[in-house]
């Protein structure tokens, strides 16, 4: 199920860290200009950046930071960011071929000025108050560690606590194996304050971004009361490659995408980004008006 | 010494020097047999030395040979269990929804004095019945059959025994168009809040969500020589040390055997296994399953049901290691 987890991973680490060049900086040293890598169309970062980090022509939803995510979810200047203290720690001591996780998550917090890979606390969206986290899948592939399971699961009891709509914003390789089995157990731990927030009548969105596949994909990002996906999102729970191995055969087109998901009943919604705040609006409203 | 600790046992790499010493002992007593004479001083040193290179070999095993040993193609799996320790095991089929999946067994039992839903993960013990139980990797029929079965528990007052024993969740295109990650999730949350006891124990191999999808309780149990990891040492090997040779590097760094997990606070107990692993001894495997599954629920079921469900939530609420300072 971890196959996508790690910058080591088949996915190309670099997609998901420098917003939308998608590994491919190498060919415009200015960062000035990128190419669309769905449509081709040479464009200005910086129009891109304005446009929600969304191809203008093509509408090709490019992968973002958590950090770009959070601001262009919420109101300006209404994310109040909780639980910052929970820190990670190298519980297994891991290290492989001379490198050390430890090492690694320096690294990625000094890259991306985030202690872990999810961002969470209360937020409003469109004047409306809602606790959310979103996963940063510039953080280690956006993978589910201790630190990650332990800051959802305290915003779930938040949620819960206050009766406030939650949001989660999917965006993950999968369970981080450098913790090993402490990370599998994240899965149930916070599907468990799910369990809670469900029963007290809370609103649970799940938003899934490209990629949301293994041990996310198989606890929260399932378990939303409505079920988003941004358009062309991979999401499944084992990696397209692993599959195509194991049955040693071509995958159908468009598989494991979210257009594909939805008519497999699994997603709700698609919604296009632009969209993505008035949408939460409305079925706060419908769920849980203030 | 019985007869079974000197049962004819494939050998693993490791223990060479085991299987030569067992073939000598047979041997001798063959020949004790055929010549008509008495070898018995001889066989009696030679099977105390075996015992002793026996002791030793498992008392040093490296997790990589742990992994090994749970894979072991004689070691007792959940059918195996169901014939020794379910009495009256009557199999439930099917998920309501779409099928039935055969890598998942369950039904009503009783373990010991207890009554159970005994929902188990079966690998198939030869090539057409590994076939038949898809090696024990389950699709999502198999995680949803295994919710009716536990929530008719539930509604019955019936506590639930799980036994995990897969190298994961089957990864095909069906199992994915049908919602595996849907079916395992819904199985986390639900099993988190079941109004009865629920014990879980990985029999063999715990393979990341497709046996956690089965293994939410208020115990976690793991065997001596059975192991539980976020993902296979294979694969972690391959992904960072980018060659599956690495397996046995990878399951040092992964901490996948029950005594570290344990110390970790991923799971609960861990249960004994027979000298020289439970393939040696089935049966002793079996009591040793039966007593645990027996004395835990004893205990569990003397919880006010509230209190077990909080007290479940805190279990797992409490898994995980961090820091937590400004
Ligand atoms: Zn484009």
């Amino acid at each position: 199920m971890a196959e996508t987890q790690t910058p080591d991973g088949p996915y190309d680490a670099s997609a998901l860290s420098g917003p939308t060049n998608n590994g491919r900086k190498k060919d415009m040293p200015n960062g000035l200009w990128m190419k669309c890598p769905s449509c081709d169309e040479m464009l200005y970062r910086k129009v891109v950046a304005d446009n929600d980090e969304v191809c203008p022509k093509c509408q090709q939803h490019f992968r973002t930071t958590g950090r770009q995510r959070v601001a262009q979810l919420v109101d300006e200047g209404t994310f109040e960011e909780l639980f910052t203290e929970i820190q990670p720690s190298d519980p297994l001591n891991f290290h492989w071929q001379g490198k050390k996780y430890s090492d690694r998550l320096a690294a990625e917090q000094k890259k991306t000025g985030n202690t872990e890979a999810l961002i969470c606390g209360r937020a409003y969206i469109k004047g409306r108050r809602v606790a959310l986290a979103a996963m940063a899948g510039d953080f280690l592939m956006g993978s589910m560690g201790s630190v990650l399971g332990e800051k959802l699961a305290r915003t779930v009891e938040l949620a819960t606590d206050e009766m406030l709509p939650l949001i989660v914003v999917c965006i993950s390789g999968g369970a981080r194996m450098h913790e090993g089995a402490l990370s599998l157990m994240q899965m149930a731990k916070t599907s468990a304050a799910l369990a809670r927030y469900d029963r007290a009548g809370g609103l649970y969105v799940a938003l899934l971004t490209d990629p949301t596949t293994g041990g996310t994909t198989a606890s929260f990002a399932m378990l939303g009361d409505v079920i988003i996906a941004e358009p062309k999102a991979l999401i499944g729970f084992a990696g397209p490659r692993v599959i195509a191995n194991t049955i040693k055969a071509e995958l159908p087109e468009g598989f494991q995408r979210a257009e594909f998901l939805q008519t497999k009943g699994f997603v709700d919604l698609i919604v296009h980004r632009h969209e993505l705040r008035s949408e939460l609006a409305k079925l706060i409203d419908f769920t849980m008006p203030a | 010494m019985n007869q079974t600790e000197l049962a004819d046992v494939s050998a693993l790499g490791f223990e060479k020097e085991i299987a030569a010493l067992q073939q000598q002992i047979t041997e001798l007593e063959r020949g004790a047999l055929r010549e008509d004479k008495d070898f018995s001083g001889e066989i009696r040193v030679m099977r105390e030395q075996y015992i002793s290179l026996l002791k030793k070999t498992y008392s040093e095993l490296s997790p990589w040979q742990v992994v090994q040993v749970s894979r072991h193609p004689q070691r007792p799996l959940a059918k195996d269990y169901i014939e020794m320790i379910a009495k009256n095991f009557t199999e439930l089929h099917g998920d309501r929804r779409f099928g039935d999946d055969p890598a998942i067994i369950g039904g009503l039992a009783k373990i010991g004095t207890e009554k159970v839903m005994l929902i188990t993960q079966h690998k198939g013990r030869d090539t057409k019945e590994k076939l038949k139980q898809n090696f024990g990797m389950p699709v999502p029929e198999g995680y949803r059959k295994a919710l009716r079965l536990m929530k008719m528990a539930e509604k019955f007052n019936i506590p639930i025994v799980t036994l995990i024993d897969t190298p994961g969740a089957y990864p095909g295109i069906g199992s994915e168009e049908r919602g595996v990650a849907e079916a395992i999730a819904v199985n986390l949350r639900e099993m988190s809040l079941l109004e009865v006891p629920v014990v879980c124990v990985v029999i063999g191999e715990g393979g990341s969500g497709g046996a956690l999808g089965i293994a939410v309780g208020d115990k976690i149990a793991v065997m001596q020589y059975a192991y539980y990891s976020v993902i296979s040492p294979e694969g972690c090997a391959s992904i960072l040390w980018r060659t599956g040779e690495a397996a046995p590097e990878a399951a040092e760094a992964l901490q996948l055997t029950g005594e570290r997990l344990k110390e970790l606070g991923v799971i609960d107990d861990v249960i004994e296994e027979p000298l020289g692993g439970a393939h040696r001894n089935p049966s002793e495997m079996g009591h040793n399953l039966e007593q645990y599954v027996v004395k835990t629920l004893r205990s569990l079921k003397r919880r006010k049901v509230e209190n077990l469900v909080n007290d479940r939530y805190k279990s797992w609420r409490a898994k995980g290691k961090y820091t937590e300072g400004k």
